[in-house]
This record gives C-alpha cells, sequence and structure tokens, in this order.
C-alpha cells in the first residue's frame, strides 16, 4: 500500500489495563527515542487491543523476534532502543520472570500464562492494530463474510454454525445456530440483528477487550448473522462504561462503509446490512434480551414476559436475534475454516474455546482463552500463576451475580456449560474471581445480593422484595445479628424466587446464596451460632485476636507487627495481647511462626 | 434546583434551550431517540434541569412522566448538578475482594461527601459503580476518564489533590 518496510515492529498494547498503566506515556517516550535515533521509518509502532496479561502492564512485544517487554516505563524506552533494536540484544531486566523458577522468559509463547491458552476468538486481539481494517484483512478478515454471501445460501450458513456446536457466549448457552434457525424461520419483512455488549457482570471483561482489539470480527460475524437470518439492520447496544470500545467499534463502522463491506449490495450480492451503535445508560438488567430491547426503542429497560421470544416478536415487534459479542466473535472462524475448526476443540456438549477474566487473590489477572473442558484448576494455577500472597485458596466464584462459587474438591472439575450448572454455579459470561482464605464467603453473598438488589428493575414482586428480603437476613447475619433459622429462611426464599421471577436476573439472583450456603455452610454457622467470621472478615464479628500462651515461643514477631502496640511480653516468653488495645487488624497472625495466635 | 436559571423572557429561554435544539437536529426525534438525545443533554448541560427533560418531552411529543420515568430508571442520568471532577469508584467484585471498601471510605473521608454526592464546591461527585471492567488492576477507581488501578487507600490524598487545583 505504498507503505515502507520496515525491519521491525513494536506491538503496544492499548486496551485499558495497559492505558491505565502508563502504556501512552510509554509510547510516547518510544516515539521520541526512535526519532533520536533515525530510526522512525525503519521500525513500525502498532497500537494493539488486549493482551490478556493485564497484571504485567503496560506490554509491548518486538518483532519479528517476538520478544515479550512487561511492566515497562518510559525511562526504560532508552534502554530498549539502544540494546534490542540497535545492537540486537535483549534487556533480561525487562522481561517476564516465571514466579516460580525466577528464570527470565523472552518469548511470549513460553509463558505459563500464554501457554496453555488456546487464542481463537482473541486471536488478532493484541495482535493487529485494532483501528486498522487492512490489518484486520490481512488477517483474513472478511473473507467468511466473501464466502458466506457468494458461495452459501443462508440456510448453509445456519447449518454449519450448528455444527460446529457454538453455544451462546453471554451466559445462557442457548445453540447459536438454532437461535438463528428460529429467526430465518419467523416470516417478515423486516428483522434484525443485535449484538448484546452491555456486558454488565462485575468481573467479566471479554466483551470489552473483543471490542477495543478486534472490533472487526464482531461486524463480520453480525453482517453473517443478518444474512443468514435475513435481517438488513443491526444494532450493537454498549454499556456506556465502555468509552473506548465504542469508540474503536465506530471507528471498525465507519471503515467497513468505506471498503463496502457494510451498506448496499454487499460482494456484488442482493444482501445490504446496516450497523448502528446503541449506548446504554447503565442499567444492569438491560443484559437481559427483552429488556434491552426495550431500551433501544427508548424505553426503561424492563423485561418482559417470553414467549413471544425475540426471534417471533423483538425490536419494534419485528423478529430479531440478540447474540452475545463472544459467540459473533466465533462466526468469522467457523464460516471461513468450517465447522471442524471449531467443534474439534472443546467437550461433547460445550464445543471450542471460552475467554475467562482471571480476577481476585491470583497471581496473573487477565483474560484467558482455554479449550472448553480444561480444569479449574490448570486456568487458576498453570495460567493464573496460583493464589497471591502466598495464602490458601478458598473458592472461585463463576458467573457473575448468577453465578456460584465452588470449593477446592471441585477444582478438577471439566469447565463446561452443564459440568458448572450440575455444581450449582453457571458458566455466566466467564469472569472467574478467585478467592482466598481471608474472603468472607457469607461477605461474597451479600456483596451479590447487595448488586442484584440495586439492579433489579422493580418490575416483579420476587426479584423486588425477595432480594431485599434476603439481603437483609445477610446483612443480619455479617453484622452478628444472626438467629436461628435464618439459614432455612434465605433457602427458602431462594427457592421461590428462582421460580417465580419474570427474567434471569431474578432467577438467578438467589444462586450466590445457594451455592456458598452449599459448599460453606459453616461460614453461615459460625456467623450465627458463634458471632465468628472465620475469616477474619467481617468487622462487627471481630473481638481481638489472643495468644495460646503454651503453643507461644516468646520470638516477638507478633509484637513487632502490630500497629498499635497492644502485645506485651519479653523475649523467650509467653506474649499477651492486650483486648482493650487490640484493633482486630490481623497483622499478628500470618507473622506467628508457630501459630499460636488465633481470633478471639 | 432544576429550574432554568436565566429569566422567563422568551429571548432567554431561546438562549438556553439553543444547545439543545442543535443536539436534536441531528435526530427524526421519535422515541427512539430519547436515551442518546438525554446522553447528549446531559453532556451539554452537566445534568438534566427539569426544564430540558420537559423540552425534550415535548419536542419528541412523549409525555414529561414518560421521560422522567425513563430519566430515573438509568443510573446515568442525574436532576443534580454535578461536581467538575466525577469520582467513580468500582465496587465490581475484584475490586470488592482486593478492598475496593477501604478506597472508598478513605475519599469520602477525604472529600467529606458520601457515596453519590457532589462536594459544595462542586468540585468533586463521588458515586460508587458496579464494575467498570478494569479487574486485572483492581481496586480501581476512574476520575473523569482517567483510570487508576492498584489502589491503596494511602494512594488516595495524592490522586485527588491532582484534580484539586
Amino acid at each position: 500500500m505504498g507503505e515502507s518496510i520496515y525491519r521491525s515492529h513494536v506491538l503496544i498494547c492499548g486496551g485499558t489495563g495497559c492505558v491505565s498503566s502508563g502504556c501512552k506515556e510509554a509510547q510516547d517516550a518510544l516515539v521520541k527515542e526512535l526519532k533520536k535515533h533515525d530510526l522512525a521509518t525503519e521500525v513500525k509502532l502498532v497500537e494493539t487491543g488486549c493482551h490478556g496479561f493485564c497484571e504485567k502492564g503496560p506490554i509491548m512485544i518486538f518483532y519479528p523476534e517476538g520478544v515479550f517487554y512487561c511492566q515497562v516505563t518510559p525511562e526504560d524506552m532508552e534502554e530498549l532502543v539502544e540494546e534490542h533494536i540497535l545492537k540486537g540484544r535483549i534487556v533480561q531486566r525487562l522481561l517476564y520472570k516465571e514466579p516460580t523458577t525466577k528464570e527470565n522468559i523472552p518469548s511470549y509463547k513460553e509463558i505459563d500464562f500464554y501457554k496453555k491458552q488456546q487464542r481463537l476468538s482473541l486471536a488478532n486481539c493484541g495482535h493487529i492494530d485494532a483501528e486498522s481494517i487492512d490489518e484486520y484483512i490481512a488477517e483474513g478478515g472478511y473473507e467468511a463474510l466473501g464466502k458466506a454471501l457468494t458461495e452459501m445460501t443462508p440456510q448453509e450458513v445456519i447449518e454449519e454454525v450448528k455444527e460446529s456446536g457454538l453455544r451462546g457466549r453471554g451466559g445462557g448457552g442457548f445453540p447459536t445456530g438454532l437461535k438463528w434457525q428460529f429467526a430465518h424461520d419467523t416470516e417478515g419483512d423486516k428483522k434484525y440483528i443485535i449484538c448484546n455488549a452491555d456486558e454488565g457482570d462485575p468481573g467479566a471483561f471479554m466483551d470489552r477487550s473483543l471490542l477495543e482489539g478486534d472490533p472487526h470480527a464482531i461486524i463480520e460475524g453480525m453482517a453473517i448473522g443478518a444474512y443468514a437470518i435475513g435481517a438488513d439492520e443491526g444494532y450493537v447496544y454498549v454499556r456506556a462504561e465502555y468509552p473506548l470500545a465504542i469508540k474503536r467499534l465506530q471507528n471498525a463502522i465507519d471503515q467497513a462503509k468505506e471498503y463496502g463491506l457494510l451498506g448496499d449490495n454487499l460482494f456484488g450480492s442482493d444482501f445490504s446490512f446496516k450497523l448502528q451503535i446503541k449506548a446504554g445508560a447503565g442499567a444492569f438488567v438491560c443484559g437481559e434480551e427483552t429488556a434491552l430491547m426495550a431500551s433501544i426503542e427508548g424505553k426503561r429497560g424492563m423485561p418482559r414476559p417470553r414467549p413471544p421470544f425475540p426471534a417471533q416478536k423483538g425490536l419494534w415487534g419485528k423478529p430479531s436475534n440478540i447474540n452475545n459479542v463472544e459467540s459473533l466473535a466465533n462466526i468469522p472462524l467457523i464460516i471461513r475454516e468450517g465447522a471442524s475448526r471449531f467443534n474439534s476443540v472443546g467437550t461433547e456438549g460445550s464445543k471450542g474455546t471460552k475467554v475467562f477474566a482471571l480476577t481476585g487473590k491470583i497471581n496473573n489477572t487477565g483474560l484467558a482463552e482455554v479449550p472448553m473442558g480444561i480444569t479449574m484448576r490448570e486456568i487458576i494455577y498453570d495460567i493464573g500463576g496460583g493464589i497471591s500472597g502466598g495464602k490458601e485458596f478458598k473458592a472461585v466464584q463463576i458467573g457473575g451475580p448468577s453465578g456460584g462459587c465452588l470449593p477446592e474438591n471441585l477444582l478438577d472439575l471439566p469447565v463446561d456449560y452443564d459440568s458448572l450448572i450440575e455444581a450449582g454455579a453457571m458458566m455466566g459470561s466467564g469472569g472467574l474471581v478467585v478467592m482466598d482464605e481471608e474472603t468472607c464467603m457469607v461477605d461474597v453473598a451479600r456483596f451479590f445480593l447487595n448488586f442484584t438488589k440495586s439492579e433489579s428493575c422493580g418490575k416483579c414482586t420476587p426479584c423486588r422484595e425477595g432480594t431485599k428480603r434476603m439481603l437483609e437476613i445477610l446483612n443480619r447475619i455479617t453484622s452478628g445479628e444472626g438467629r436461628d433459622g435464618d439459614i432455612e429462611q434465605l433457602e427458602r426464599l431462594a427457592e421461590n424466587i428462582k421460580s417465580t421471577s419474570l427474567c434471569g436476573l431474578g432467577q438467578t439472583a438467589p444462586n450466590p446464596v445457594l451455592s456458598t450456603l452449599k459448599y460453606f455452610r459453616h461460614e453461615y454457622e459460625a456467623h450465627i451460632h458463634e458471632q465468628k467470621c472465620p475469616a477474619g472478615a467481617c468487622d462487627d464479628l471481630l473481638n481481638g485476636y489472643v495468644v495460646d500462651e503454651d503453643a507461644c515461643i516468646g520470638c516477638t514477631l507478633c509484637a513487632k507487627a502490630c500497629p498499635v502496640d497492644a502485645i506485651e511480653g519479653a523475649p523467650k516468653q509467653a506474649h499477651i495481647i492486650d483486648l482493650d488495645e487490640c484493633i482486630s487488624c490481623g497483622a499478628c497472625e500470618p507473622k506467628c511462626p508457630v501459630d499460636a495466635i488465633s481470633q478471639a | 434546583m432544576g429550574q432554568c436559571q436565566c429569566g422567563n423572557s422568551a429571548e432567554s429561554k431561546e438562549k438556553y434551550f439553543a444547545p439543545l435544539m442543535k443536539i436534536l437536529e441531528g435526530y427524526e426525534k421519535k422515541e427512539k431517540d430519547l436515551i442518546p438525545v438525554l446522553q447528549k443533554a446531559q453532556d451539554e448541560y452537566g445534568y438534566l434541569p427539569q426544564d430540558v427533560i420537559k423540552e425534550i418531552a415535548n419536542q419528541l411529543n412523549l409525555s414529561f412522566s414518560q421521560v422522567y420515568g425513563v430519566v430515573t430508571f438509568y443510573s446515568q442520568f442525574h436532576l443534580e448538578p454535578r461536581g467538575e471532577n466525577i469520582i467513580r469508584v468500582c465496587m465490581g467484585t475484584a475490586c470488592h475482594v482486593r478492598g475496593a471498601g477501604e478506597v472508598l471510605d478513605k475519599i469520602t473521608e477525604e472529600l467529606g461527601v458520601d457515596d453519590g454526592e457532589t462536594t459544595e464546591d462542586l468540585k468533586f461527585t463521588l458515586e460508587s459503580v458496579a464494575c467498570i471492567g478494569a479487574c486485572g488492576l483492581a481496586p480501581v477507581i476512574m476520575i473523569n476518564d482517567d483510570t487508576h488501578g492498584r489502589l491503596g487507600a494511602d494512594d488516595i490524598p495524592e490522586i485527588l489533590a491532582q484534580y484539586k487545583e
């Protein structure tokens, strides 16, 4: 395209994580250094989408060698240019250090975080310039759309998607091909395709990364879907909290229009498709499909009963089809390379890969795309690098406010839609929040109930009133005022809310409570009957710490750690904690080499 | 609060609504345009004064109560003036388990306002929000469009100072 040939490419991660870690400043410094050495025409800088390894941001990858530098600062740029680019020597100190072996790892393919991943839908994220349609096309982009429009009938497209086994990545897990078939089979002069990018689950950010890192894949997936069901108009409903995603997607839509990949008579066919963005206005319930459509129509985002399903009566009463971002991102690959490329990965009932957002008390936070059927242990320990701060694993929360907490003994469970539901959790959008011994499971359940209570739209009574009552009981328990019968009351309420709520928000709202009751009932009981929070997290239940005088060896480490000097005792003699002074901060407990300190 | 501050002459009213009319030019003025129009109007006026809501209802041929219903349904819309700087403290799961509560408490203490309130000098509005999707950096706050991550309560005074002048 008339551009000069560069001898090196530097990929700079421009995802939200790296932006807030300072990648812009580092990039500016790098530009300056390159200019200084007159290398601006020889080294090309490419701002990409998210690499997924947010923990180590800002991230830069130097090609052709593929060297992965992390946590770079503007001050490092001089050395990177002089050493790496001019002399061809790797700057060891900026490489990723494997936490277990302390070894420096130059190539990102060798890093544990990436080794077990299989990046299909994220293939372009962090690899191409998210703002360049040319780079997307160079990676095979829009080939699938061309193939669908020129070589396949809509029904053949639907068959291919059915064959792939793709299930909805937004949480429900409904087969995408079947959904398309319903919308296809409904007669209608006007149909819509909608992308649900109202990613509201706390702890999930894969849709955001896809929109920021590979927006054309979503456009292409939607255009193919529109062709399959017979729609000519589409909406992407994006959360207002994602300004960068909206900007990149708008840019991509404009480029696609300019290239004739959106608009009239695409690829010389009769098929026309126009696409626009609708920004949400801050309501979690709009992730529910009927609420989302109400919001696009300009109304309050309240769900309505189904049937009729959107495929029969959707947006403005017309047949409509709604898919999640990650589902759509998989479509171009399935059409371009065939269903077998996708369904050769995964388990019997859950094909392909799934992107998980790893967060919480884990060493490597970030986004990881793994084959379905991988175990939770592999995700948390091999990819996630284990629990941070040398603490003990307690639980992993999966599926956000609709999901559940799984304990240690379920870590070897293969992760797919069906096994998770069986275990009392659900795939949800794929947020994984890891919790350690210091996380109180009752408090976690309370946190989610507080979330669903405030996000309940208020239309149906079980959800509006039921979540409120459950939260009241949980508040009581965590503040030390739990009563006999509270647990049973919670269970009764939970079952009622589940079976009588109007939409998915209410039907799944009790899950966090039910799953913690299932696996961590003893913590509830300790709060209620012993007025104790085993994790030491509920402030109202902390009565200070005590030393077991028989076990104490008088090492004085606890006294040194105490911020309020509440611990007395001479060296080699038993120590005593003054409970009037103690602020229950817990600083002493982990210092004790003989585990003689515990909660009072 | 919420009344047009410009007196009631036809001329000043026209001036007050001029930016709104400009915004409306880009739309068909149908119900489906309501949310985008409200978003742009709020960007322009800083919040949604009563007179502006009435005028939008008028222009889109909707009832005031319907528009008010939409405004109060979505957490992004505000009926009161907002601070110059908007602080959003993420209360998502990842931030919660990594100590977002302490960060919020510290900001509350530093600014002397509670969650959802605006400082008297209209410098800061403090809000706790559900996940902002930067869980890798937990705990996270956003001030305007800047994300500040991996925070502890001790980092707060210094960060706020950057926005105080």
